[in-house]
């Protein structure tokens, strides 16, 4: 396990920690108040990854999946944004932690990586410099050669050609991919225990977007880290996650193995992902289903179920508990580790007879 | 590099030789006859159309624009001998003529007053400088609070008063109203002949109006110019690597907004070298400026040209700085 700045009371607890998830986050809320009102972000969400495990968070924009996991980091600023709950990394928990000590555990015990390299890579300075500066920061007693050579060293292993080279290029210098690449390298480069992936390859082309993902996947058997990884794209979701949380309106509406979400999902939002999906094999005529309206206003969450308002199956639950009550997160009926948060009395039943027949005929056959 | 520094240089030759031509002709087809004023002087006010015609033929009026221009220009590459009515002025290259008022040559006294605004333009802009970038950096790291509101409402209040009022209300005040020792006495007085401190206390004034005035232009750039790199993505990484409050805002933040900052100092400072008029007259500055002014009154054709010739080789060459600067700061500007 690698050293994480911790403070703990015995090492019996310490023990502990090791073998439970590295990160666990409970009833997690964020809010930040506007001038026209508390906007609450995300709230009521819980999860936990373990070492050497991948949680994909889907959803769409403004579901809370970025603001989550800036909540991890500690980089929301503590003026604009009011976080309760709890999130332990490593045994620590941050919630309430000093700056300074926060600061320790950034880039160091957990890194993130960004959507748009080109934008999160500072223009003015050389991808070498920015590596040793994320290496320096958190190994003072390294000599700025050790920085270079440990910068040069990561380059090679994302798959950067000639690093000695090309460290001392700028970004603006490297292709859309090598910059995303310099990007995993820089998250890395401190050897975190957990990384979080925003978005990874959504500024991408679809074959860079296959080999950062295998990259991601190769270094995570490599350093044996917790992965996060933040996307909207299911195909992501299918090839990197073991486990799903899929979030609305800034709450978990369903999560399971990747199998469970992507095969028996129970919540009707999750099958709106799951039609609005392309697929590449079929006829050209074949129609997307997206989901009818648009993601609700945080400021003015609708009553009930968030997703109430665009979900066309209101219609099977009686009265209406729908508009009215906000469902529990609940087990599903393929298992305990799977949870769903909708009224519906038979899920699986109205996937079966209206949703698979509608995305995915040749997939109705297999499963009867 | 120095490809591009060489094309730019040419094009500023071509630049200076328009700005030449612009300023002969319009003396040239001016109102009155650029004659009048000299022989006015030279005869206490009594300027028959005899004496004028003398002044006219001796300087050259009663030849077409382009021979005089001609003279005017061999003259600034070999020096020439320039004529008024009965006396005659030797005037070495590079000649920029003879002053229709005081018949000295004009270069010698443009160089004998270039110390007196350079004093002036580098004492301004370094307090431009010193008080706008750190208080618009504060400013912009406290957006929205009610310590920016105050700032950037009272440095717009500032701002908004006519420059000139506001050095004038300076001298009147600190010199007149409260007779402050210090500052009594404005104007430039050479180190040389009356030590460092005559000369900081003389220009100090001067200084101080175009410090304050200035900063508050500056303070307004910088605050923009961090507020927008404050909210950059890179800032969020340079966070997320765990570096201290201090490197993200100077080293990641402030890196990238000095760029607008320098691009637009570069154009002042050019501006101020050439001359600032209203602070030389104010302050009694016996610089560029005030002397553009003196001979824009007494229309004195050879200073006007000088100085405004001046002022375009000044701008072009600060342009052509803040070019060359601003491929050095920001890495993907490639100048070509």
């Amino acid at each position: 396990m690698t050293s994480v700045p911790v403070t703990q009371s015995s090492a019996a607890a310490a023990a502990a920690e090791a073998d439970g998830p590295f990160l666990r986050v409970e009833d997690l809320k964020v809010t930040f108040p506007t001038e026209d009102g508390p906007v609450t972000a995300v709230q009521g969400l819980s999860y936990s990854v373990e070492k050497g495990k991948t949680l994909g968070i889907v959803g769409e924009s403004g579901s809370g999946k970025s603001v989550s996991s800036m909540a991890v980091m500690g980089l929301h600023d503590a003026k604009s944004a009011q976080i309760s709950g709890s999130i332990r990394v490593g045994g620590t928990e941050v919630v309430g932690l000093s700056e300074s000590r926060m600061r320790g555990l950034r880039g160091n015990a957990m890194a993130m990586i960004f959507q748009d390299a080109l934008a999160a890579l500072h223009p003015f300075y050389k991808i070498g410099a920015q590596l040793e500066e994320a290496y320096l920061v958190h190994h003072s007693s390294a000599s700025k050669r050790d920085a270079r050579r440990k910068a040069i060293e990561m380059l090679d292993r994302v798959g950067i050609p000639q690093p000695d080279r090309r460290v001392d290029d700028f970004p603006h210098q490297f292709s859309g991919g090598m910059r995303q690449r310099a990007m995993i390298a820089m998250g890395l480069i401190n050897d975190p225990s957990l990384l979080i992936a925003d978005e990874p390859t959504t500024a991408l082309d679809v074959t860079v977007q296959a080999q950062i993902l295998d990259l991601l996947q190769d270094l995570q058997r490599e350093f044996n880290s917790a992965v996060i990884i933040i996307t909207h794209d299911l195909g992501v979701i299918a090839e990197m996650a073991d486990d799903v949380l899929v979030m609305y309106a800034g709450r978990c509406v369903e999560f399971g193995t990747t199998k469970q979400i992507l095969t028996t999902p129970e919540m009707p939002y999750t099958w709106g992902l799951l039609s609005s999906v392309p697929d590449v094999s079929s006829s050209t005529d074949a129609r997307l289903i997206p989901i009818p309206g648009n993601p609700p206003s945080l400021l003015r969450p609708p009553p009930g179920c968030s997703f109430h308002p665009r979900c066309v199956h209101t219609g099977k639950v009686a009265g209406d508990l729908c508009s009215t009550q906000l469902p529990e997160l609940l087990p599903a009926s393929t298992g305990t580790a799977h949870l769903k948060r909708c009224h519906l009395a038979d899920p699986v039943g109205v996937y079966q007879s209206e949703v698979l027949p509608e995305i995915a005929p040749e997939l109705l056959e297999e499963t009867r | 590099m120095f490809a591009y520094v060489v094309k730019r240089l040419i094009s500023g030759v071509l630049v200076v030789a328009l700005v030449s031509m612009a300023i002969f002709l319009l003396f040239w087809y001016g109102p009155s006859s650029p004659a009048q004023p000299i022989c006015d002087r030279e005869t206490s006010n009594r300027c028959t159309p005899a004496r004028l015609e003398v002044y006219e033929r001796t300087l050259g009026y009663d030849n077409p624009v382009y021979v005089e221009y001609g003279k005017f220009v061999s003259g600034v590459f070999g020096g020439r001998t320039i004529t008024i009515a009965s006396s005659e002025y030797e005037c070495a290259a590079p000649c920029l003529g003879v002053s229709y008022r005081t018949k000295q040559p004009v270069k010698e006294e443009l160089v004998s007053r270039m110390p007196a605004t350079f004093s002036v333009a580098v004492g301004g802009a370094f307090l431009y400088l010193l008080f706008g970038v750190p208080i618009g950096v504060a400013a912009a790291r406290r957006r929205g609070t009610v310590t920016d509101k105050a700032l950037v409402s009272s440095f717009l209040f500032i701002s908004s008063i006519p420059y000139y009022l506001f050095a004038l209300l300076t001298w009147l005040y600190l010199t007149i109203t409260f007779e402050v020792p210090l500052f009594s006495d404005t104007g430039y007085f050479p180190i040389a002949d009356n030590g460092p401190f005559k000369w900081f206390s003389g220009l100090f004034l001067a200084w101080v109006a175009l410090g304050i005035f200035g900063c508050t232009q500056y303070t307004r750039f910088t605050r923009g110019a961090m507020v927008e790199a404050l909210s950059e993505d890179y800032i969020r990484t340079a966070k997320a690597k765990g570096l201290p409050t201090r490197t993200i805002v100077y080293k990641h933040g402030l890196r990238a907004a000095l760029v607008p900052v320098v691009t637009i100092f570069g154009i002042d400072f050019g501006t101020l070298l050439a001359g600032t008029i209203f602070t030389e007259r104010i302050f009694e500055i016996q610089g560029i400026g005030w002397w553009a002014l003196e001979a824009v009154q007494g229309r004195d054709l050879p200073v006007v040209q000088a100085t405004a010739l001046f002022s375009a080789v000044v701008l072009i060459i600060s342009n052509l700085l803040v070019d060359v600067v601003y491929s050095v700061l920001d890495p993907r500007v490639r100048l070509s």
